[in-house]
């Protein structure tokens, strides 16, 4: 099939981007980066820049790849990132725009690939358990309720990829955040600190300067990983109850 | 040729790690913040191992190439961990799990090692759902286990098919922990490109920082490597695109021994190779194993029309059908080793009974299972005389339940839906039991410089078990680096900080640079991929999961003429001085074409059939691997500090104790 | 004290000044539509009038109608200031296409509350305005009711005569609608309080108010343009 790819360049985060045309011929068996692939090896060929995106497993799981797709983070397939959408769900003479992911709080490095990093900190303010190597107890001595378990391991497994912030109007980051709170504060390990962590969670992400959920729900629907907002409901929850009850 | 000194403890097995932990020299916590450790890498082992630095009060400073140290390609695992907690009753023990990872090794580790990995992976357990680490849960609230290949007991953790993301995220919390304490200095997107020896001592590291293609200097008193492993030096592979060998290359090019190269392991279960454009092999978890047949047609006449699916798989007769695994190892069936099930499936492959286009495919089918989990769900519901139907509708639960997201990957990748067909599989390469040699402290022959996780050679002999990767990785991290770097650090407690100004620094910054500018000053015509993707197939074709002297010889000329051919005709555009994902690729691929003639050499010298190194010279009249424990009880280390010279071979003897050096049998 | 300032600048908190505000101002639309249901009563506005007269000289419903002020200009006021962060959060760009989930009145709502603002400030200066400032309005007398009341009924009536003001009204309440669409349901999300058993429930509840009550509100000003 013969596709026609607009695709957004920019050389660094202080200079301006701007969409460029470049024709691509691809199959369907392709997934999308390999399509890229395809498309950079003829930029290389020609001895031009190729188009900078950021990649790694291309099995759905690192997080890496990053992209808007015709207006959607990770393009048109539910439940599933850049790398695991194929060629099949395009058709030839398609227009395709792709662009990175656009936030504030993700500076664009180059053409395609942001910087991410106000999502590790945001970890660091408190998405953990505090518990040194070697204290812990035995595995079985805390049971829990198997349903629980599974609650806990929907949000955890958030890939870190940044689709969520991406989709939202209000470039929000508040299912990043949610998923991990929620994730830990399901666990009894984890609860003891979860109205510490989440009162340093939040304030890390305002301070990161990302935008104030407006339930608009795009998260949940974009998100590779379809965490659900149930966590950010948890989020907010616990961290109200936090706020009017913590000493 | 040097005699390599393992130093494994004296002492009975069960009691040498004990004994010797207690006699490990300390370091107290006043002299700790004056140490400091470099740690490269941040999955499994690097993350573990940074953080459990950092708890313990030294100043850790470390590395990651990706944008955050959570991407590290540990995230992928899926299958689980093993630990020999013995939950299920079955008959599960610390001897059991080391004796199983001895003999899946085909009998090519180090017996000290793998016994302290059997003994310290119950803590592993404890210390990840202290993390927070959703393990799989039965109703009554405690944690579940599911059996992996190579075994007979249930002995596998496991979080849903995502074991090793919630494992790596929990060693990430751990470390981001850290971070925010203040012990850890964590270096996003920053490469190491080179170890700095001082006096034969690792004292710190070149790192090119990849946004703005600085290169910068890190001094410290020891240097740790948990790079991971080297298998994309075959090009395709299950590793992610970034995965690459270069830290453990360069610490060679620095005198650093590398390890049985030739152990690679080929994962029997991958989706198939679709074409040439194809960047990457997706693995489908060995669990899968747990309920999937593995099969093709029985006779030559229905193949084409199985390929072509003008019979539809599910609609061949049992009698059709070859279940060659089950027909070939009635003890293990479908659980055979990696090594095992992905020789048996090239051979039905190799005599054209493959099941799709290229011939190079198995089904996999799981109609069995999804009858079997339905009929009993059915009698649960008291519905005795269910119609298949619904005993379907029920079995497709229930395995929904249990692989479902593996199903999903299979069918976005394939556009096939396993429910109604079954899967397509092919064998490809996905872990290197080879690397850096270390001793039983994990330290390589450098002083100084440690490798754990992937990138060490230790635990798993000619071919690791499944579920074993994740269990290394952490045990190293957690459990056994922060004990054994006492042996080093005790001795360093009066060094000072070291200083980065020192000529050995400028030398080592002034090769680095000087390698980029050669590569990048070539300005030829082929892209770097193109040089990997021939590499990859010289590896495939020559080195793959079938090897034979006349193979490997044209080989090394082969993977030489095309290190040449790098040399004299490779673009890579941009400069040096800016994010440049080409010009990182460059240098390592520039470093796989070196690794690959070692792996091939050592393939070459291993005259035998062991784990994932098949000599076809070498094998049974029924075609299994045929070991030569006279000769080749050894451990071949490499030297190969310069190019220009061939590798020169150390060994150090492998002396079983506990173990009965045996022929391996799953049938 | 400072938790209370921290509490209410951060994100979640600002976040909470609108759930609430926007919780209060829908009980208040029950009130007001009730109480304005009245219109309909065909007695001449005798019943609407001395209901009028309760609403502005009650001193319990003075109190509570400053609040009610006060509400209106704080959920706009931090409607506005959310929009303006959230813009700056998105960077400036908008993509080329258009995501999943995000419904339109969700992507909408300042707008749409701009649109009912501007609505209100009309509305006010029809009625309330004229009631409370002037002396516009002539008293009238009703049998059993003690004291003269202001004859606000007629001047409803007149006032619906006018197209272009019915008009105003059913854009007016129009946006109402989609704002509650999506504010009804998400004040409670903001709240915490999402359940798998219960937020199908208020969602239900959501869109029945969203639909119901502003179609009530429309039906007051067709009612006397039509003089039905």
């Amino acid at each position: 099939m013969k596709l026609t790819l607009h695709i957004w360049r920019q050389r660094s985060s202080k200079e301006k981007g701007s969409f460029e045309t470049y024709a691509v011929t691809a199959n369907e068996h392709m997934s999308f980066l390999e399509m890229l692939d395809v498309l950079n090896q003829e930029l290389i060929e020609a001895k031009k820049e190729p188009v900078a995106f950021e990649h790694d497993c291309r099995e759905g799981i690192c997080g890496a790849c990053s992209m808007v797709i015709n207006g959607r983070p990770h393009g048109p397939v539910k439940g599933t990132t850049t790398c695991q959408v194929h060629m099949r769900h395009y058709k030839d003479g398609d227009h395709i725009w792709i662009e990175p992911f656009r936030a504030q709080s993700f500076p664009v490095i180059r053409d395609l690939v942001v910087d991410r990093s106000s999502f590790d900190r945001i970890i660091q303010s408190g998405g953990f358990i505090s518990v040194n190597t070697g204290q812990a107890v035995d595995a079985n001595s805390i049971p829990i309720e198997k349903d629980q378990a599974g609650e806990a391991m929907d949000a955890a497994s958030c890939i870190g990829c940044g689709a969520c912030v991406a989709a939202c109007p209000n470039g929000s980051a508040m299912l990043f955040t949610a998923a991990k709170v929620s994730h830990l504060a399901l666990m009894p390990q984890g609860a003891i600190e979860n109205e510490r962590r989440v009162q340093a969670m939040v304030e890390q992400m305002d301070k990161e300067g990302f935008g104030k959920c407006s339930n608009t729900y795009a998260c949940e629907a974009e998100c590779p990983k379809e965490i659900s907002v149930l966590h950010i409901a948890r989020l907010n929850r616990s961290y109200f109850k936090s706020m009017l009850t913590s000493k | 040729m040097k005699e390599l000194d393992g130093k494994v403890p004296p002492g009975p097995m069960a009691e040498k790690w004990e004994h010797y932990k207690s006699t490990i020299p300390l370091v107290s916590p006043n002299n700790k913040r004056r140490l400091d450790v470099i740690v490269v890498g941040t999955g499994l082992a690097g993350a573990s191992a940074a953080a459990t630095f950092g708890e313990l009060g030294y100043n850790v400073k470390c590395f990651t190439f990706h944008d955050s140290p959570r991407r590290a390609h540990s995230i992928a695992a899926q299958g689980g961990i093993n630990a020999a907690k013995n939950y299920q009753n079955d008959g599960d023990s610390v001897h059991r799990l080391f004796y199983d990872t001895i003999k899946g090794g085909d009998y090519r580790s180090r017996e000290g090692n793998v016994h302290r990995l059997a003994e310290v992976s119950t803590a592993i357990i404890d210390q990840c759902v202290a993390q927070g680490v959703p393990f799989a849960r039965e109703y009554g609230g405690l944690l579940e286990n599911r059996s992996f290949g190579g075994v007979q007991v249930s002995r596998t953790f496991y979080a849903r098919g995502q074991t090793g993301q919630q494992l790596l995220l929990g060693a990430y919390q751990a470390l981001s922990r850290q971070i925010s304490l203040g012990t850890v200095e964590m270096f996003n997107r920053h490469e190491m490109m080179d170890i700095v020896t001082i006096d034969g001592k690792a004292r710190g590291i070149i790192a090119r920082n990849l946004l703005t293609g600085k290169l910068e200097r890190y001094g410290a008193h020891c240097v740790v490597l948990a790079t991971g492993g080297y298998g994309n030096v075959y090009y395709l592979s299950t590793n992610a695109m970034g995965c690459n060998v270069s830290a453990s290359w360069r610490a060679v090019r620095r005198g650093a021994y590398m390890a049985n190269p030739c152990f690679t392991q080929i994962h029997p279960t991958c989706i198939p190779v679709s074409g040439d454009y194809q960047s990457k092999l997706t693995l489908m978890s060995e669990s899968l194993r747990n309920d999937g047949r593995v099969w093709v047609p029985k006779n030559k006449a229905d193949v084409e029309p199985i390929r072509s699916r003008k019979i539809l798989p599910s609609s061949l007769k049992e009698e059709d059908r070859d279940y060659f695994l089950e027909r070939r190892y009635p003890a293990f069936g479908n659980l055979v080793p990696r090594d095992v099930a992905s020789r048996a499936a090239k051979m039905v492959c190799d005599d054209g009974f493959g099941v799709n286009g290229t011939g190079l495919a198995v089904f996999l089918d799981f109609d069995s299972a999804i009858m079997r989990y339905g009929k009993s769900d059915a009698n649960a519901k008291g519905m005795h005389d269910a119609d298949d139907a619904t005993i379907r509708k029920f079995g497709e639960a229930k395995v929904a339940e249990l692989y479902g997201n593996l199903f999903e990957m299979y069918e976005k990748i394939t556009g096939e839906n396993p429910y109604q067909t079954p899967m397509m599989i092919y064998p490809a390469i996905h872990y290197t039991m080879g690397g850096l040699w270390v001793d039983y402290n994990l330290e390589t022959n450098i002083p100084g410089l440690f490798a754990l996780g992937e990138c060490n050679f230790s635990d798993h002999g000619a071919n690791r078990l499944g579920a074993s990767a994740l269990m290394q990785g952490l045990a190293d991290g957690y459990f056994v680096i922060p004990y054994t770097i006492g042996t080093f650090l005790a001795n360093d407690i009066r060094t000072p900080r070291i200083d980065t100004n020192r000529d050995e620094f400028a030398a080592s910054e002034k090769s680095v640079y000087d390698r980029m500018i050669q590569i990048m000053s070539v300005k030829g015509n082929q892209s770097v991929e193109n040089f990997h993707r021939k590499l990859g197939h010289i590896m495939w074709n020559y080195c793959g999961m079938a090897r034979n002297a006349e193979g490997l010889q044209k080989a090394i000329s082969d993977v030489r003429a095309l290190r040449e051919e790098f040399y004299k005709d490779v673009f890579v555009p941009g400069t040096e001085n800016e994010f440049n994902p080409e010009l990182e690729k460059a240098y390592r691929v520039a470093d796989f074409l070196e690794m690959g003639e070692l792996i091939i050499r050592d393939a070459l010298n291993r005259n035998e059939s062991c784990g994932g190194h098949f000599r076809e010279e070498y094998q049974t009249p029924e075609g299994e691997a045929l070991r030569n424990d006279e000769e080749y009880t050894y451990v071949a280390a490499w030297e190969w500090t310069d190019t220009k010279t061939d590798p020169v071979l150390h060994k150090e003897e492998l002396k079983f104790e506990a173990v009965e050096l045996k022929t391996r049998s799953y049938k | 004290m400072k938790w209370i300032t921290k509490l209410l600048t951060s994100s979640l908190g600002q976040k909470l000044i609108m759930s609430l505000t926007g919780i209060f101002l829908i009980l208040f639309l029950i009130v007001h539509l009730v109480g304005n249901l009245q219109l309909l009563a065909h007695d001449n506005g005798e019943s609407f009038n001395i209901y009028a007269a309760f609403m502005s000289h009650n001193p319990f419903i003075r109190v509570i109608s400053i609040g009610l002020y006060a509400f209106i200009l704080l959920h706009s006021i931090q409607g506005i200031a959310l929009w303006l962060t959230n813009r700056k959060a998105k960077g400036g760009h908008s993509s080329k296409g258009k995501v999943a989930g995000a419904d339109w009145s969700s992507r909408n709502m300042a707008l749409l509350g701009v649109l009912i603002f501007a609505f209100l400030c009309i509305h006010m200066g029809d009625f309330w305005v004229k009631m409370r400032f002037t002396d516009s309005l002539p008293l009238v007398n009703y049998p059993g009711h003690e004291g003269a009341v202001e004859d606000i009924f007629s001047r409803v009536h007149v006032a619906f005569q006018n197209i272009w003001i019915v008009i105003i009204y059913v854009v007016g309440v129009i946006a109402l609608a989609f704002h509650l669409v999506h504010g009804f349901q998400s004040a409670f999300q903001t709240l915490g309080l999402n359940h798998k058993k219960y937020t199908p429930l208020i969602k239900g509840i959501g869109w029945l108010y969203a639909i119901l009550f502003p179609l009530g509100f429309a039906i007051l000003p067709l009612y006397h343009y039509f003089n039905l």
